[in-house]
């Protein structure tokens, strides 16, 4: 091997200046979370576009009903309730799985897609009960940009949810692998987010709706 | 008791025979002469049994290599479909006078004129850019692959399904014709009920989401796995102006997500964002969409920025003048690119005080792109220059992209885009920037990179050929778009009154039929560098054919999968020039395994699948988008179950690899 | 090879031979058309400061360190602060020049403001009324209105000369854009939207007028002649037309309004009063709301509402709200 190396390299084997350019042992960093926190970023991007538009046509009523005449605000705030709490109970399941604790992991897990799924139902209901009144989507250009932001919103937590169920059986599976606690932390990141957009959502569609 | 349900139309929408164009001659020849080369090819592939190797080691390919490459194979396709487009449109131009009708009636002129630039940009442009940043960055930066090798077999997959669903417009239904932006009013349900601007919204979404994964993966790809040694200001400068595109990706395709799916909720649902009534604004959409849109334009040219960086240098054998501040100029470059969108659309009606701010902010961009050019310049002076392909690209490109700068601030002053706005002067102006630009840069870097990817440099006689058609031809193309611009034409006009102006547009023809020329010396390049590619003049034996600077370089050509054998430590910038000075030899012994991600079915099926979806909702096809969708869903949720994603390349497998580089290195002294 | 200065020099020489083209653009009739012709000279030379000495200095290095020359190789010479302040300096003072040029030929040349001058040396008082002209962009034809004369034509603008004139512009469907490249600059035309240009010719003839923004099938003939004549003809014209049989009101424009090409030059004797206002927001048909109305009954609503809910908790509100819903709003919308 080494007359190899002395033929290509013309006699000198210069090893000390070769070593300084290799490393023998090379482990790249993780880059999960910041690709998800990235893919966030985007999607609050994508959130903001739809406020935007809510902005400039929110107060379009084209002769229709408007938010104050619309939105029961006693119901918009036990759905506020229900994904603040969702968040919190998403918190003792992070605290659980970096404890190790499987079981307590699962259960809060079980409780947050429980309060997931309450708040889309409430949603849901809301929805129809507006489309019924013949407040849809398609009435004035404040309702469209209200079902698109709001809808969208709600999108995001159905696909929240279906996230949280799947990673329940992996976690049944596997156990809290760090891969799986990876996925936990992606999932948990998404979960808070969603609940500061309602925040937004709640401020700006809901209570300034009502406002004159 | 009688339903109304009505089967037929759940599975078929309103897809039917008359989607087909029977009755228009040149798409029924297209059409044939796609099926017959589709058959050829499936019957070679059948023939040869490539079946299991085109599955293997292409389609399921997570290889940032392959992915590269792929990209660069569907921009080329991709690249002959959108020319043909202008080669149409300039034919049509050029005959269409008085009474003379020419051979392409509005209907279908509309539709070769939004497929053109929808082609060009999302299906030619980005996917060249993309593969060559794939590609080359990871080698740049002595990395094994990108951040999520996974996820980027996803991207190009979904990008190539939004191409095939804009191949599929031609024979199955029609395009949209509203321009390759598509504004409402016109795109809207009302002015246009067809399927067209379905086609365009969905094949965009799909490409849109497959973009979008793709600047997540170069970004954590540039931040986290850089060699050890390389901190940001050692990274080479196409390095840096691909993490400047990527973040430009991130940042503002969503908004094209957004607007998107707005436009097609007002299609399918009746909603009002952009109607004329019941308080909808299409104002907004022109404002969403050009906040994209302008950003889109800087992720086309950063890149390319970026190649003549690597070019300059390494073919004036000279490291770069002003490193500092060319990336200072990049960085300028992404933020000035968000605040400029209004130029678009001067003449919308804002006030005075807005039209000015956003003209001023145009032309403040000018500022480091100018510094860019005197920095290549100031890399030229007194080095020893090698008129390769790759350096004769990049001159050509200073010379044509600074005349397209210059019209470019031209048009930024509100008050003169009064009357230049949506002019042939316009046209003129972009294609000036795009192919001076964007094209001349991915030429430079293909005739660049190609002897890494392929070990065999491009064929120089056809590629000067091909270099000289197209740097002349663009100039006899588009000389008479600016002076057409200065006599009150405007664009997307399939008809002309006035037969004095004829010959301008017949010079246009001309210059296109030179591109064209350029374009099929271009396949001869490929053809006859394929053809020779083992003998002495073409051949790359060593990994370095230019003398090369930066680390890609020290690896063979092509690399091996796992691209170094060992990390590369980082001592400076121009890396492999460092190493080269300071008598570095590559290593020879101790070898070890070495961890690889496996490859995956999922990127392709979930892909394919989305198709399916926008295909359906395209046509109403609901059974079909229910199905798509939750097998969609279900293939996802399956990739998500499969832990084992990654396999060792045994140490003795590493050892044969490089021996046999050696012995050809050896060789070839 | 052919030398690169010979293949720059191609474009150029193709433009000097085509002075003779009528570059209407840069050599227009009208005074707001003129100015900005000026504006463009002045940017394109500024320009040209620094762009010729990058492509001289590119020819230049090109050939002068090409690797046969035998020139100085400095291959570690990377960095000069004097360099690159100037590299950053010059275009910076060019575009500090160009930006005040553009805020202030921005704001001059503003289409909605009132003209201050007929041409370079003939300012106008403030008391000059320009004369109104109302343009609809149709599918895909140009229907213009004169509300102060009462009448109207298809495809056929006719103006006196050295006269201000106020164009009052929308569309009935899609986006156009109004442009009559003799005259002024353009603007966009939107359906439900009111733009504004204000322009004066000075030079009478035959010029033509087009749609700058694609709108369909129609679009390549959407173009109309324009007339550039004397006060006097002017006012003989617009007796003339009164004269004409034809008459433009609301039923008749639903009419016009239906997509067609290539629509021949037509006139209107008797226009409906306000009919344009009934284009803008959209009300021509029979019972449909005016968008100004409609927008304005919306804000009256909500200040309703807010005002309502203002009131001492005793006040009978609901009564109150009934009785108001019953004015203002033509939908019950009202949860209870």
């Amino acid at each position: 091997m080494s007359e190899i190396n002395a033929a290509v390299t013309g006699g000198s084997i210069s090893a000390d200046v070769s070593g300084r350019y290799i490393a023998r042992e090379h482990h790249p960093e993780q880059g999960t979370l910041l690709g998800f926190w990235l893919y966030l970023m985007s999607d609050c991007l994508l959130f903001a576009s739809l406020f935007a538009t809510y902005a400039v046509l929110g107060r379009n009523y084209a002769g229709g009903p408007t938010g104050a005449e619309l939105f029961d605000l006693s119901l918009i705030a036990v759905n506020t309730g229900f994904l603040l709490l969702s968040s919190i109970t998403f918190g003792f399941a992070m605290i659980a799985a970096q404890a190790k604790n499987l079981a307590k992991t699962q259960m809060w897990l079980v409780v947050t897609g429980i309060l997931g799924v309450a708040f889309l139902s409430l949603e849901i209901y809301e929805f129809q009960h507006l489309i019924h009144e013949g407040a849809g989507p398609q009435r004035s250009g404040f309702l469209t940009s209200f079902f698109a932001l709001v809808g969208t919103h709600g999108l995001h937590v159905f696909f929240g949810v279906i996230w949280l169920v799947t990673l329940l059986v992996q976690l049944g599976k596997h156990g809290i692998t760090p891969e799986n606690f990876r996925r936990l932390a992606c999932l948990s990141l998404f979960w808070h987010f969603l609940d500061l957009v309602w925040i937004f959502v709640f401020t700006f569609v809901y209570l300034m709706g009502v406002l004159p | 008791m009688q339903d109304s349900f009505d089967l037929t139309k759940l599975i078929f929408g309103r897809l039917g025979w008359d989607a087909i164009p029977f009755h228009e001659p040149i798409l029924l020849a297209t059409f044939a002469g796609v099926i017959v080369g589709g058959l050829a090819l499936v019957g070679l592939i059948s023939y040869f049994r490539l079946w299991g190797t085109l599955w293997r080691d292409w389609i399921t390919s997570i290889d940032h290599k392959k992915i590269g490459i792929m990209y660069m194979i569907l921009g080329l396709i991709m690249f002959l479909r959108g020319f043909a487009d202008a080669l149409m449109m300039r034919a049509q131009q050029a005959l269409a006078f008085g009474d003379n009708a020419g051979f392409l009636p509005p209907h279908h002129y509309d539709q070769v004129f939004t497929a053109h630039g929808v082609i060009m940009i999302f299906f030619v442009a980005m996917p060249f850019v993309t593969g060559l940043m794939n590609y080359v960055v990871p080698l740049q930066i002595g990395a094994r692959d990108v951040a999520f090798p996974f996820l980027n077999n996803f991207s190009f997959w979904m990008t190539t399904m939004g191409a095939v669903l804009v191949m599929a417009s031609l024979f199955v239904g029609e395009f949209a014709r509203t321009g390759w932006l598509a504004y409402p009013p016109l795109s809207g349900i009302m002015a246009s009920p067809g399927v067209g601007v379905d086609y365009y919204i969905w094949s965009l979404q799909i490409a849109g989401v497959g973009t979008l994964l793709s600047g997540v993966n170069l970004i954590v790809t540039i931040v986290k796995m850089r060699a050890p040694g390389m901190g940001m200001m050692k990274m080479p400068v196409f390095v840096w102006t691909s993490l400047c595109t990527n973040i430009l990706i991130v940042v503002t395709f969503p908004i094209l997500t957004a607007v998107l799916a707005m436009l097609g909720m007002d299609r399918l649902f009746d909603t009002a964002f952009f109607t004329n009534d019941r308080g909808g604004n299409a104002m907004m959409y022109v404002n969403l969409i050009w906040i994209w849109g302008h950003p889109e334009v800087y992720i086309l040219i950063l890149p390319a920025f970026g190649i003549f960086s690597e070019v300059v240098s390494t073919f004036s054998g000279k490291r770069l003048f002003g490193y500092t501040s060319m990336v200072y100029a990049t960085c300028v470059i992404m933020v000035l690119s968000y605040l400029v969108w209004l130029h678009h659309f001067f003449t919308m009606g804002s006030g005075a005080s807005v039209n000015a701010f956003f003209g001023i902010t145009t032309m403040i961009i000018s500022i480091p792109t100018g510094a860019k050019i005197f920095n290549w310049l100031f890399t030229m002076y007194r080095g020893k220059i090698r008129f390769e392909l790759p350096m004769m690209w990049t001159v050509s490109f200073m010379l044509t992209f600074t005349v397209g700068g210059m019209t470019g601030v031209m048009l930024a002053i509100p008050a003169a885009d009064f009357v230049l706005h949506n002019s042939l002067f316009l046209i003129a102006h972009f294609h000036n920037v795009i192919i001076g630009g964007v094209v001349f840069g991915i030429f430079a870097g293909l005739n660049y990179w190609f002897p890494k990817a392929f070990g065999y440099k491009l064929d120089t006689f056809w590629g000067k050929i091909s270099f000289w058609l197209w740097s002349i031809g663009f100039w006899v193309a588009f000389t008479p778009p600016y002076i057409l611009g200065f006599m009150g034409y405007t664009r997307r006009t399939s008809h002309f009154d006035d037969t004095s102006v004829q010959w301008l547009f017949q010079i246009s023809f001309l210059g296109t039929l030179m591109i064209a020329g350029g374009i099929g010396a271009l396949l001869m390049q490929f053809y006859v560098s394929f053809r020779d590619r083992n003998t002495a003049r073409l051949r790359d034996f060593t990994g370095d054919p230019w003398n090369g600077r930066t680390l890609e370089w020290s690896t063979s050509s092509p690399p091996p999968d796992y691209n170094f054998a060992f990390t590369p430590v980082v001592h400076d910038n121009d890396t492999f020039a460092d190493m080269k000075k300071n008598g570095y030899q590559r290593p020879l012994r101790d070898f070890v395994a070495i961890h690889m991600p496996k490859n995956t079915w999922a990127g392709f099926v979930v892909s394919a699948l989305a198709c399916g979806v926008g295909f359906g909702i395209i046509w109403h096809m609901w059974a079909l988008v229910a199905v798509s969708f939750i097998a969609m869903m279900a293939a996802i949720i399956a990739h998500t179950f499969n832990y084992k994603r990654d396999y060792y390349i045994p140490a003795d497998e590493v050892v044969r690899t490089e021996e046999a580089r050696t012995r050809m290195m050896e060789s070839h002294v | 090879m052919i030398p690169k200065i010979v293949r720059r020099g191609l474009p150029l020489l193709l433009i000097a031979a085509l002075s003779g083209c009528n570059t209407v653009v840069m050599n227009p009739t009208g005074d707001i058309a003129k100015q900005q012709a000026d504006l463009i000279s002045i940017s394109v030379w500024l320009m040209l400061l620094i762009i010729i000495p990058v492509m001289i200095l590119t020819v230049l290095f090109a050939w002068r360190y090409r690797s046969g020359a035998n020139a100085k190789y400095e291959p570690d010479w990377d960095h000069s602060t004097k360099l690159e302040l100037i590299i950053w300096g010059a275009p910076l003072l060019i575009i500090i020049v160009l930006g005040v040029i553009t805020w202030v030929s921005t704001h001059k040349l503003d289409p909605y403001r009132p003209l201050d001058r007929i041409d370079a040396n003939r300012p106008i008082a403030a008391s000059v009324k320009p004369l109104e002209v109302q343009v609809v962009a149709l599918d895909w034809k140009w229907l213009f209105i004169y509300p102060e004369q009462g009448i109207a034509s298809v495809n056929h603008l006719v103006t006196p000369i050295d006269v201000p004139v106020r164009f009052k512009i929308t569309s009935s469907t899609v986006m156009n854009t109004f442009y009559i490249p003799t005259l002024a600059g353009m603007i966009y035309a939107m359906p439900g939207m009111e733009t504004e240009l204000n322009a004066v010719l000075n030079k009478t003839g035959n010029y033509q007028g087009l749609s700058a923004n694609f709108s369909g099938d129609g679009f390549s003939h959407m173009k109309f002649a324009y007339k550039g004549v004397t006060a006097g003809e002017f006012d003989s014209w617009v007796a003339e037309m009164k004269n004409n049989p034809g008459t433009l009101d609301r039923a008749d424009y639903l009419v016009l309004e239906k997509p067609s090409a290539k629509e021949p030059v037509r006139h209107y004797g008797q226009v409906e009063p306000a009919l344009f206002n009934r284009i803008l927001n959209r009300c021509v048909s029979e019972g449909t709301m005016c968008m100004n109305q409609q927008m304005h009954d919306d804000h009256k609503r909500n200040q309703m509402a807010a005002a309502i809910r203002q009131l001492p908790k005793d006040a009978n509100k609901s009564l109150l709200a009934e009785a108001i819903e019953m004015c203002v709003a033509p939908f019950n919308t009202v949860k209870k």
